[in-house]
């Protein structure tokens, strides 16, 4: 057991490193420079923008050396000061960072949490029943083919422009201001719920598709024949059958999880949803190295834990890994 | 699967009770949306920078005077009158009893500080005082500014662009933290409040104790709720469903959309929206061709610009002047003789026989013109990527100077990567309007198109195709410094006449106010027939017009 983390912390040791690495040198080879480009915007009195190009340099430090630089943002994250956004000064990145990952949150864990559980269900049932599944797998295979901004889009046109159903922008109205109230959450929900149902369809679809093969793969094998073979009844067939083919399921989901954050960014920009996302497209074309940098480490951090906590699940629900690390087997 | 069905459960539950449940803060009624101005979360209030969260500058803070551009009218503000002494000297007479929203009265040494501020440190408008030496309150409502080289055409826009920040404050903030404080909640002169901040919008309060409720009259909207801009779908859609009041985001073709979703613009017709700055073609005159004037001149006369301003813009742009000057302000030293006389126009024979005469004749047969000296000409006209309306434009500008036999190729490099090129004459002709925007006096247009600070290892102030003539510069300066009217309608005569010679820009088009309103909560806009001020909420436009708006507009039945 503690052979197994202390291998997993190290392997997630050195993802943490390369990453952080190149969220730091990414941005940075992006051709321009983004104070040259925020104060060339204003049209001041002459030598005013040499004067405010001077200071910001300063201030955020772009004069020392990169490699200065670099040390400087490995201090700043195990500060957690990730400096100043450019794009939104002066607010600190980590300000910004911790009031648009709670969109984030609400919207992604619910859709992948749910997205996986439904498509393993569906999957499960599609694999067993063939009317059904000569339905349900073209209905899959569209879902997980679907682009996250195509199925965004389709959705808010049909749901949101066509029947009115659902707001297609924001994530509040605009006339609302958030608080703890119940119109403030109703509010919320509605406008939650494009996005999240984008990202759950076009997830659902894989899982499902995934489940089917892995059902249809147990049925096959050999213990299945077997019980068979002793009477046992179909559901409890099933129920084995699922218990087995959902393993890969889960490790599936580890792999996913850095994939669908990568969706939330399109669907997030389709609903001009203020997550992570969406900013993370702002602070790209406003060449925002800091708030890139922080919004980088963030996402990077969120796939890492989720990725943790499936691997630590994984231990439990598969008592071979357990085993196996603590050479037993 | 008992998780599975809870959680689901609950979910229809939230759903089916938001269809029903459903209430607002803010009484919709009372408050006016805008949106248009803002391209990222509002994060600052700092007056001290030059772009805070529009309406920092207009609605908090305010000018000396506010400039009416639809009839180039000066009208007092918080000065009571302002007027030159002497040659050197100008004096202004605040008006009394105004306060700030702590409840400080406002005076003469506010307006003191806020110049002092900028002497005893760097922000952006510090180099005022390299042609400004004192600045002294003769009482406590009268302040006297004296200069050692007054720019009057300068000066003339600082009275309507500088904002009065109060001394009682600002002087308590250390000096190194002037441009870094975010300045939450400003205490202010003006009409509004900082209310409430989000991550797409900003929401003002309307200040009951304004002092211009007694003169100019009390603004209708209890509050102003400021979105950032979003995609055009989004916004059409917001526009059409009547959440939108004032849109100042450029609508593609909303000149023909306008009233099947009775949406109101300026003018009833074509080109529905006012002029609010000058798109300029740049060339790069450190390369070849563009050296040379008389190449610079034919492609002026080679642009099909009707093509751009009819099908680009659906009529919803003006073809600009040749002098490129437009708005009342600028139009006073319009010279109509040198326009007459050296104006361009579209004619691609003309400038074939032009580029003829010049040497640019087509030498291997590959039906491009190529250089005197038999080297093929090859350009590259730049535009940033994603700005779809230039995108176009240069695509037609390529097409016209095909068709007189010049090789343009268009490119769309990312924004950082054009301000990159653009900066460091990395380019051979690009479209610029960065220092062409409606203002009082065409000293700025000049001074931005023609600007004199070419030889650094940047250009940070306009003229990017380096255009070198230390006469012109000499006379642009000339007319800054001049009150003698008859003199600087001859300097702004010979300036144009040297402009349109040389042709260091091409003028293309005027680009619009761009502005939309709807009728749904508020009405009586201000439009051509009713010209009584600006629905512009764009950053430090405030004071152009559109507080007279806020007056004015009236709530929809």
């Amino acid at each position: 057991m503690a052979r197994y983390l202390s291998k997993k912390i190290l392997i997630y040791a050195i993802t943490f490193f390369l990453a952080v690495t190149l969220n730091f040198v990414i941005p940075r080879m992006m051709p321009g420079d983004p104070i040259q480009s925020l104060v060339s915007r204003f049209q001041i009195m002459e030598g005013g923008s040499e004067i405010l190009e001077r200071q910001l340099i300063l201030l955020f430090n772009l004069d020392e050396p990169l490699i200065v630089q670099y040390f400087n943002y490995w201090k700043s994250i195990f500060t957690g000061d990730f400096g100043i956004s450019i794009m939104q000064f002066p607010r600190p990145v980590t300000e910004i960072i911790n009031k648009a990952i709670i969109y984030d949150i609400i919207l992604l864990v619910p859709a992948t949490i749910l997205s996986w559980i439904v498509g393993n269900k569906l999957g499960a049932f599609s694999g067993v029943n063939k009317k059904a599944d000569n339905v349900l797998m073209p209905i899959f295979y569209f879902l997980t083919s679907s682009p996250y901004f195509w199925l965004a889009g389709v959705v808010s046109f049909f749901l949101g422009v066509k029947l009115g159903l659902f707001p297609i922008s924001g994530a509040y109205s605009v006339s609302m201001v958030p608080g703890f109230n119940w119109p403030f959450i109703v509010d919320y929900f509605k406008h939650w719920f494009l996005p999240f149902l984008s990202i759950f369809l076009v997830e659902l679809g894989g899982w499902a598709i995934g489940m089917r093969n892995m059902i249809i793969y147990e049925r096959s094998s050999n213990y299945s024949r077997y019980m068979e073979a002793l009477g046992a009844s179909d559901k409890m067939i099933r129920k084995y059958g699922f218990r087995n083919g959902v393993l890969p399921q889960v490790t599936g989901l580890a792999l996913r999880i850095a994939g669908i954050i990568g969706g939330a960014i399109t669907v997030e920009t389709v609903f001009n949803y203020p997550g992570l996302g969406r900013m993370m497209l702002n602070s790209v074309l406003n060449q925002d190295y800091f708030l890139l940098q922080g919004i980088f480490l963030a996402v990077v951090v969120m796939a890492l834990v989720a990725n943790f906590l499936v691997d630590i699940v994984y231990m439990f629900i598969d008592p071979r890994v357990r085993h196996s690390f603590a050479g037993e087997v | 699967m008992k998780f599975f069905k809870n959680s689901f459960l609950v979910i229809l539950l939230l759903l089916a009770l938001s269809l029903v449940a459903f209430a607002q803060e803010i009484n919709r009624k009372e408050a006016i949306v805008t949106t248009g101005a803002m391209w990222g979360p509002p994060s600052t209030w700092n007056i001290l920078l030059p772009s805070p969260t529009p309406g920092t500058g207009g609605l908090v803070y305010e000018t000396l005077f506010s400039y009416n551009p639809i009839r180039n009218e000066f009208r007092p503000w918080l000065a009571e009158s302002g007027e030159w002494i002497s040659d050197n000297e100008y004096v202004v007479k605040l008006r009394k009893g105004i306060k700030w929203t702590d409840g400080e009265d406002f005076n003469a040494e506010d307006l003191v500080f806020t110049y002092e501020i900028a002497r005893n440190n760097d922000v952006f408008y510090s180099p005022i005082w390299e042609w400004m030496s004192s600045v002294v309150a003769l009482d406590n409502y009268t302040v006297k500014f004296t200069f050692s080289e007054p720019h009057y055409a300068e000066w003339d826009k600082e009275l309507y662009t500088r904002y009065i920040i109060p001394e009682h404050i600002w002087s308590k903030v250390p000096s190194n933290q002037l441009i870094s404080i975010s300045n939450a909640n400003p205490v202010g002169t003006g009409p509004y409040m900082y209310y409430a901040p989000q991550q797409d919008r900003m929401i003002w309060v309307r200040n009951e104790n304004w002092w211009g409720n007694d003169v100019f009259g009390k603004p209708k909207p209890k509050y102003i709720i400021d979105l950032v801009s979003q995609s055009n779908h989004i916004t059409m859609g917001l526009l059409m469903k009547g959440e939108l009041d004032v849109c100042n985001n450029f609508i593609a073709g909303a000149g023909r959309i306008k009233d099947a979703f009775r949406l109101n613009t300026w003018y009833d017709d074509e080109p529905y929206m006012l002029s609010w700055n000058t798109a300029n073609l740049y060339m790069n005159t450190l390369r070849k061709p563009m050296d040379d004037p008389a190449f610079r001149r034919a492609l002026a006369f080679a642009i099909d610009t009707d093509v751009i301003v009819g099908r680009v813009y659906g009529g919803m742009v003006t073809k600009a002047n040749p002098t490129g000057l437009f708005g009342e302000g600028w139009l006073e030293y319009l010279a109509e003789d040198v326009v007459e006389e050296y104006g361009f126009y579209y004619d691609p024979d003309k400038a074939a026989a032009m580029l003829d005469e010049a040497g640019y004749i087509d030498r291997d047969g590959d039906g491009y013109r190529d250089m005197p000296d038999g080297s093929p000409i090859a350009l590259k006209i730049m535009v940033p990527s994603g700005w779809t309306d230039w995108e176009e434009s240069i695509r037609v500008i390529a097409r016209s100077a095909e068709a007189v036999g010049v090789n343009i190729i268009p490119d769309f490099p990312d924004q950082s990567l054009f301000d990159n090129n653009r900066f460091t004459r990395n380019f051979d002709m690009m479209i610029g309007n960065f220092v062409s925007t409606l203002s009082a006096n065409p000293f700025d247009y000049w001074n931005g198109v023609a600007n004199r600070n070419i030889h650094g290892e940047r250009i940070s102030n306009g003229n990017w195709g380096s255009y070198d003539n230390p006469e012109l510069f000499r006379k642009i300066q000339e007319f800054n410094i001049t009150k003698d009217e008859a003199v600087k309608q001859e300097l702004a005569a010979e300036i144009q006449k040297t402009l349109l010679i040389d042709m260091p820009t091409i003028p293309l088009w005027h680009n619009g106010l761009w502005c939309l309103t709807t009728n749904h909560n508020w009405t009586n806009w201000p439009n051509e027939h009713n010209p009584y001020g600006l629905a512009v909420c764009w950053g430090n436009a405030y004071q152009l017009g559109m507080i007279d708006v806020l007056i004015n507009i009236e709530p929809a039945n």
